[in-house]
């Protein structure tokens, strides 16, 4: 009996702690600018009461990387998003600056994409890479390439501290449908959805790791493990091989309707691109 | 010449005379080390910053060689008191030849 109540006790101190270490309360300011990293969860995300971006579940060191823009190491892929946005290429001779003269112009793109436009769910990457085929003659980057990263890290940046808020009604509405099927839907060898890591255990240890709620409001994201800039898609991609699924084809249609799905779950979250994980 | 080289430096506008502080560098280069193959077993030469200087108003604060063990784009975070309003001088010498440079002003609040 005496054995049974020490066993009780131990499996409430180990849920409080669980719990007590689900996210901290800092606050995100860069360079004296504060970023909204919490907001009252959206409606149709019913089993959330808050949603957190995942700068809260990681640690102090990580954090402070990304409140000073000398500090974060995904400027250093800004600056040659820069120099990409300058460079012309392709038959028309043209570069992305010769018709979008001033990159501050895209304030305000980030937080509505991805977005439906003609019927079809579109993202950053393929705006960018229509204007390379259509406008400028030039061959597309691959989809979570190197350049593309640079440059979509690079438009997301004028955006940030603006509230991110995507369409999810109207001709949104089937792609937002699909999206929230994908991420309830078990997959793969260990029989896992998305929700099962980022609703139902957010907050707790998956091994060394701090589970977040797998917001994408600062995507592309910085990641020390591989010290380059990671594409929401890329990102996706890492979790399905995680569960030993076979992952959906970077840049379709699945894991498009899946960032709507999650990019409106954040909605309310501030954009944090070019953010710092691990 | 290594591509996409950048120095970036961070220095605060002013100080008071006398005060310390804290500097920050950065130079994006891929720091090649010379021990790596590639996929022809064939050595990728090395290609690395070998020496970092720092100087204000023609006075050396800071001088580093840099090893081929050093990760790609190295960083320094250092002090320096100030004395008199003026200007710093960073200096990155590549393996190539190239230098790199950069400077920035300081005035006395």
């Amino acid at each position: 009996m005496e054995f049974k109540t020490l066993l009780t006790n131990a499996a409430v101190v180990a849920l409080s702690a669980g719990f007590a270490s689900a996210q901290d309360d800092s606050i995100l300011a860069v360079d004296g600018d504060v970023i909204n990293t919490r907001a009252a969860a959206p409606a149709f995300a019913e089993n959330l009461d808050t949603v957190y971006s995942g700068w809260h579940f990681r640690s102090g060191e990580t954090q402070s990387l990304q409140m000073d823009d000398f500090e974060n190491p995904a400027f250093v892929f800004v600056d040659q998003g820069i120099d990409l946005f300058d460079k012309v290429e392709g038959s028309e001779g043209k570069a992305c600056a010769s018709c979008h003269e001033d990159v501050v112009d895209f304030a305000g793109l980030r937080p509505a994409l991805p977005r439906v436009e003609n019927g079809e769910l579109v993202t950053m990457e393929n705006l960018v890479n229509e204007c390379r085929t259509e406008r400028m003659g030039a061959e597309p980057w691959k989809y979570t390439g190197g350049q593309m990263t640079a440059v979509t890290a690079l438009i997301g940046l004028q955006s940030r501290g603006m509230s991110i808020n995507v369409a999810v009604d109207g001709d949104a509405a089937p792609f937002f449908e699909r999206g929230k099927d994908l991420y309830y839907q078990r997959v793969g060898q260990l029989d896992m959805a998305c929700s099962n890591c980022h609703e139902d255990n957010y907050g707790v240890m998956i091994r060394a790791d701090h589970l977040s709620q797998g917001q994408i409001n600062g995507f592309p994201t910085y990641r020390l493990k591989n010290a380059k800039l990671n594409s929401a898609h890329a990102r996706f991609k890492g979790c399905m091989k995680n569960i030993r699924a076979t992952p959906f084809k970077v840049g379709g249609d699945e894991f498009k309707a899946l960032e709507l799905y999650l990019a409106a779950r954040g909605n309310g979250l501030s954009v944090e691109t070019p953010s710092v994980r691990n | 010449m290594a591509k996409g080289v950048k120095p970036r430096v961070k220095v605060p506008k002013s100080a008071a005379a006398g005060d310390v502080i804290t500097i920050k560098t950065l130079i994006s280069h891929k720091m090649e080390s010379g021990v790596r193959k590639d996929g022809d077993g064939n050595i990728i030469p090395r290609s690395i910053i070998n020496r970092f200087v720092a100087d204000f108003n023609g006075q050396n604060i800071i001088d580093v060689n840099l090893e081929p063990a050093i990760s790609t784009n190295p960083y320094f975070q250092f002090e320096a008191m100030v004395p008199e309003a003026g200007e710093f001088k960073f200096t990155w010498y590549d393996d190539d030849g190239s230098v790199y440079e950069t400077s920035k002003k300081i005035k006395i609040a």
